[in-house]
């Protein structure tokens, strides 16, 4: 049976990264910058994946499982920052979030 | 897993146990006895540093299958991270009440965050390091938000939230290509499948670069801190104080780790990208920090500025020769316990004179805040002025020594151009540091500042320790190369 060799994934995992990180710097909507980070680690966990696949270990999956486990833990930290900040502005558009001068 | 795994962990377990005992029994401590917690917090610091008596003596525990070790390297930084963390249980105690900010949380959110940083001194495994970070990171969010319900907190969590998640995606995309290119996270077996050109070098490369990226946000360094001034400013101060020693050693615990085990075979390629960020972060953070009136800001860009030092430690690190290499771990090292010491006293002398009671016009964070401060407190003032020279590396202060250290690695590593940058953006950072002193002892003034004795005593003890240690840096040193014998091989 042929397979699908591990560079198309990484190829692929390396477009989402790309448009993780497109998504955090070009959209302005926090939520949609949250989403856009979430992509990326997701794109790491593809390679992470793809790469166990071919080593043929278990270690590259269960690693993966650290990541969404991460990744969930930072999802409730971020609504509720996200939330307290819409409470208050009524906006969570980022550019609208600039009290402090950069 | 075997008994004397858990050793190795021991003081992790301690706090860890601890901090989640605590959260329950805060609970019990009535609103306006929160003072009950900080003590408890302190307890259980002091508990975790007893921790380490598990530890053989001199010795190496590498344990989890090679996932953690307990060495002197990871003892020296734990030390150091358990040491600013009761600094600054000292410095909440009446920062917390007066700015209307005391809840239990504060406390135990702040052992959560050392137990992340103690981690990422102890990792040896890429995906702890992982872990470790965001153990650091998410308590942190938390607490730059604590001040929620005034604007400028809820921004400068929000910000830090969304620029630190960005970076440990980077972080984790560059670990899961150097697993791609080695078949392992493990920093010795990375190492074992680097040795002697790895077939995949373009994918090694590439992860590399993805995780000095997202370490190099954590630490401040530029291009990556842009998020630096914002948050530190907007974080209520003893969380910044904390923030600004914590995180950044944090960060380079496990970036100096990282790069001097698992990839000195890349020397050649990282040495130089570390070099220039190093140069890029000295000259942007003092240029920057000329410019600000806030003295949140001015020291927000200076801690920028001092990353960019340490770096240059990393940068040396970089040398042929162990013994180089151990030198130049050992004087980052150094160099981030005179930084921790320094700036903790200097950000006691900001909340002395920080004003938190709202109503007032003044917040006095402005720098002209300071005028009158020589004549109104002098022993304040004069450890203030004590903190500015240390920051600037003047002698005898322990940040000087820091310096002096890190300068002579960088020479032996044959970085001469970079310890000249070094020397000119510190001649360059006198004129911002010696402006507040200046501001201190010779203009008028009638500066409003507080005095208990828990702030009091922090700023005597950091005082203390950075003029002792500037005459006497010899046993501080001694800890420092101890602590990274036979660290590169």
């Amino acid at each position: 049976m042929q397979s699908v060799p591990t560079v198309y994934y990484v190829a692929l995992s390396a477009i989402l990264f790309t448009l993780g990180v497109l998504g955090v710097l070009l959209r302005r909507n926090a939520l949609i910058i949250f989403m856009s980070i979430e992509l990326m680690l997701n794109s790491a966990n593809l390679v992470f994946v793809a790469f166990a696949r071919e080593f043929g270990q278990q270690a590259g999956q269960v690693f993966v499982f650290f990541v969404m486990t991460v990744a969930a833990a930072e999802v409730a930290v971020g609504l509720a920052l996200i939330v307290t900040i819409f409470r208050a502005k009524r906006s969570i558009n980022v550019d609208d979030i600039n009290q402090l001068k950069g | 897993m075997t008994p004397t795994d858990f050793n190795a962990i021991l003081p992790i377990l301690v706090l860890a146990g601890y901090g989640c005992v605590l959260l329950l029994v805060d609970l019990l401590v009535p609103e306006h006895r929160k003072r009950i917690t900080a003590w408890l917090a302190l307890l259980g610091l002091a508990a975790a540093a007893l921790g380490h008596v598990a530890w053989p003596a001199g010795g190496r525990l590498v344990a989890f299958g090679g996932m953690l070790v307990a060495d002197g390297y990871a003892l020296f930084f734990n030390l150091l991270f358990l040491g600013s963390a009761a600094l600054t249980v000292l410095l909440a105690f009446n920062y917390l009440p007066r700015t209307g900010l005391e809840r239990g949380e504060f406390y135990v959110l702040l052992l959560f965050t050392v137990l992340g940083m103690m981690l990422m001194g102890q990792a040896a495994d890429l995906i702890v390091v992982f872990l470790a970070l965001e153990l650091l990171s998410i308590p942190l969010y938390i607490l730059s938000g604590l001040a929620r319900s005034r604007p400028s907190s809820e921004e400068a969590a929000l910000k830090y939230f969304l620029l630190g998640a960005f970076s440990s995606a980077f972080l984790v995309y560059g670990i899961a290509l150097v697993y791609g290119a080695t078949g392992s996270t493990n920093l010795e077996l990375v190492l074992a499948a680097a040795n002697g050109g790895n077939p995949r070098l373009a994918l090694l490369l590439a992860g590399v670069g993805l995780v000095l990226v997202g370490l190099g946000f954590k630490v401040a360094a530029v291009p990556f801190h842009m998020w630096t001034p914002d948050v530190y400013d907007g974080a209520p101060s003893v969380v910044t104080a904390f923030m600004s020693v914590g995180a950044k050693a944090g960060g380079f615990a496990a970036l100096l780790r990282i790069f001097v085990v698992a990839f000195p075979d890349l020397a050649g390629q990282w040495g130089f990208v570390a070099a220039v960020i190093a140069a890029l972060t000295m000259i942007l953070g003092n240029f920057a920090a000329i410019a600000q009136s806030n003295i949140k800001r001015m020291l927000a860009y200076s801690s920028i500025a001092h990353a960019g030092y340490i770096l240059m430690g990393l940068a040396a690190a970089s040398a042929a020769g162990a013994s180089l290499r151990e030198f130049a771990v050992g004087a980052a090292l150094f160099y981030l316990a005179a930084y921790t010491v320094t700036n903790l006293g200097a950000w006691a002398v900001v909340m002395a004179v920080e004003r938190a009671d709202s109503g007032t016009a003044s917040t006095g964070l402005n720098l002209s805040d300071y005028a009158g401060l020589g004549w109104r407190r002098p022993g304040l003032a004069l450890a203030m002025a004590l903190f500015m020279l240390s920051l600037t590396g003047v002698p005898p202060t322990i940040g000087f020594v820091g310096k002096f250290y890190v300068f002579r690695a960088a020479l032996d590593a044959g970085y001469l151009w970079l310890a000249l940058i070094g020397v000119l953006t510190s001649l360059a950072s006198a004129y911002y540091y010696l402006r507040i002193v200046i501001i201190m002892y010779m203009q008028e003034g009638q500066p409003v500042t507080v005095s208990r004795p828990a702030l009091n005593f922090a700023v005597a003890v950091t005082a203390l320790a950075t003029f002792l240690f500037g005459i006497l840096p010899g046993p501080l040193m001694s800890a420092a190369t101890n602590a990274v014998m036979g660290f590169a091989r």
